[in-house]
């Protein structure tokens, strides 16, 4: 991944008496993914709009592209960035088309009806765009949304809950977006609550609650620092066979229901004990390290906090 | 300042506007109501009267009339010089009344629809300025109410003209005084009403709560927009000119005061 796109440190931001971030750190890389994990109310949006510079913290640094995004390159840093809310933002009234226009005109994008008839087919709603935006259905507002947030090729693209409410169709267009920009050497932050979305994505998690960050890290060391050992699924022609593996000194646990679930010490011994099974004549059919979910992350981190 | 965004804050509220049947109809209605129906009903019902007494008060108003205006409607007919009275001291500082009317509905509507729609956090995001957004958003609600205003003054002339002058000595609305009225008076405080309510807009919860607060800046506006139409066209120009100087000062820091305290959480509803 590249440089810092965004850094956040310290941020603090209250509305009232409900803390919306506290104490909250995060940088992101260009041509990363990073993904905000949290229930409602974790402070998800509101670090998406410190980023923008829509929300001013009373405490804390927030650098967008090296710059203070309240400071006098506001205007600057909100030019790159592409922004899906949480709500699409739209104008009812108006038609696709004029939406699109009216983004085209605040960002200055160059050779706006070229740009607008691009974004809008490479989402699939060119079809639609003179209708008025009232008559969308929820899978067309967000794809008019995300047409509207990449229409000025942002270097920085920030998704509040971008797939909720959508069918799998318009939600599979936003991850391969997300992927697109990435590749692109992108920035890429999506705020969810929604795990499964999440998984595959994200080069870093960040799991949020009451404004906090309570663990951030890609998946990878996140899973190694929660799940030091390694379970396999293991199958073969005679399971019984597999029954030996709880003998073996690097086995944690073993448990057999058809195929066997073995829990190793850690991820080398995944190699002795294909080993160690092959010498002693068992045929496998199946050796599959598995990694634990997101969900199985977030839940697990939420219970130790 | 970026006036390219300006423009575009202003023309998409516009369009939005023009799209708005709900709202411009039933506006339409009103001003075709004030600016062509009564008048031309009460024009014809006193050009047209005939009992004594009436017309003997009538002639006594008339009396009261500066100079030049009696010797002008002097030949007149009693009934005639009613009419005329009617239509440009009674009816005319209506024209104030439906600019400022529609004007402030929509400037009241300006931030907190964004709000309501949750459209604001699409402006929030922008690179577009506070400055940039307010001033677009005050454009917006300004020129649907000077178009009213300049359109109602047409229409109006039109009627009084067709129903009063055909029976004097030529065309006699709009009068000298109406001009500086028109061109010197009725822009600023339509601004400054625009201004106040729009800065209100950024800052209430809800529409209705926009709404009643565009009530009450409008209302004395409208009542000082009317006085100062009486004074102007009863005797000289001068009050106009001076009350026009105040309120251009008045609405050129109000313009100022609301740009420069507009920011991007109200936008998004916070600090509301």
């Amino acid at each position: 991944m590249g440089d810092a796109v965004i850094e956040l440190a310290g941020v603090t931001r209250a509305f009232g008496d409900v803390v919306a971030l506290d104490d909250f750190t995060l940088t992101v890389r260009a041509g990363g993914v990073t993904v905000l994990l949290g229930p409602n109310g974790a402070g998800k949006t509101t670090a998406v709009r410190v980023v923008t510079g829509g929300i001013v913290p009373k405490v804390g640094m927030v650098r967008v592209f090296g710059h203070d995004p309240c400071g006098p390159r506001g205007e600057w840093i909100r030019s790159r960035c592409g922004v899906v809310p949480a709500r699409p933002a739209l104008y009812d009234r108006l038609s696709g088309y004029e939406n699109l226009r009216y983004a085209a005109e605040l960002y200055g994008v160059p050779d706006a009806p070229g740009r607008i008839q691009d974004a809008a087919r490479r989402f699939g709603i060119d079809h639609a765009l003179g209708q008025r935006v009232g008559g969308y259905s929820t899978g067309m507002r967000a794809r008019l949304a995300l047409s509207r947030a990449v229409l000025h090729d942002p270097d920085l693209l920030l998704l509040d809950e971008p797939t909720a409410g959508l069918d799998p169709e318009s939600a599979r267009v936003v991850l391969a977006l997300i992927d697109e920009m990435a590749e692109h050497g992108k920035a890429v932050v999506m705020c969810t609550h929604l795990l499964l979305e999440a998984e595959g994505l994200a080069d870093q998690v960040v799991v949020m609650d009451e404004g906090r960050v309570l663990v951030a890290g890609t998946a990878r060391d996140l899973t190694r620092r929660y799940w030091p050992s390694v379970t396999v699924l293991v199958d073969a022609e005679d399971p019984e066979m597999l029954d030996r593996c709880a003998a073996f000194p690097f086995v944690r646990s073993y448990e057999r229901n058809g195929a066997a679930m073995i829990e190793l010490e850690d991820r080398e011994h995944v190699a002795d004990l294909v080993d160690t099974l092959v010498a002693d004549g068992v045929r496998l059919l199946r050796v599959e390290p598995r990694t634990p979910t997101l969900e199985e992350l977030y839940f697990t981190v939420r219970k130790r906090r | 300042m970026n006036a390219t965004r300006v423009n575009a804050v202003a023309r998409a509220d516009l369009r939005q506007l023009r799209e708005s049947k709900d709202f411009w109809v039933p506006l339409s209605i009103i001003a075709l109501f004030m600016f062509v129906v009564v008048p031309a009903v009460m024009l014809y019902v006193i050009s047209t009267v005939q009992d004594p007494t009436l017309l003997a008060k009538l002639v006594d108003v008339v009396g009261r009339l500066p100079e030049p205006l009696r010797v002008r409607l002097a030949g007149a007919p009693p009934e005639v010089q009613a009419s005329y009275t009617l239509a440009v001291y009674f009816f005319a500082p209506l024209v104030t009344l439906v600019p400022l009317t529609i004007s402030s509905s929509i400037s009241a509507n300006t931030f907190v629809g964004e709000r309501e729609r949750g459209s604001g956090e699409f402006l929030a995001h922008s690179p577009a300025s506070t400055v940039d957004i307010y001033l677009g958003k005050l454009i917006a609600a300004l020129i649907p109410g000077y178009f009213t205003a300049v359109g109602g003054l047409v229409v109006y002339s039109a009627v009084v003209n067709l129903v009063v002058s055909t029976r004097t000595d030529g065309v006699l609305f709009p009068t000298g005084n109406w001009w500086v009225f028109m061109l010197w008076v009725m822009p600023p405080l339509l601004a400054l009403a625009v201004a106040l309510i729009v800065s209100i807009s950024s800052r209430v919860t809800s529409g209705a709560a926009a709404q009643q607060a565009s009530s009450l800046i409008a209302l004395p506006i409208v009542i000082l927009a009317y006085a100062v139409s009486e004074k102007s066209l009863f005797g000289s120009a001068w009050p106009a000119w001076i009350v026009g100087a105040i309120a251009w000062g008045g609405a050129a820091f109000a313009i100022w005061r609301g740009a420069t305290t507009l920011d991007r959480e109200r936008l998004l509803g916070i600090g509301s």
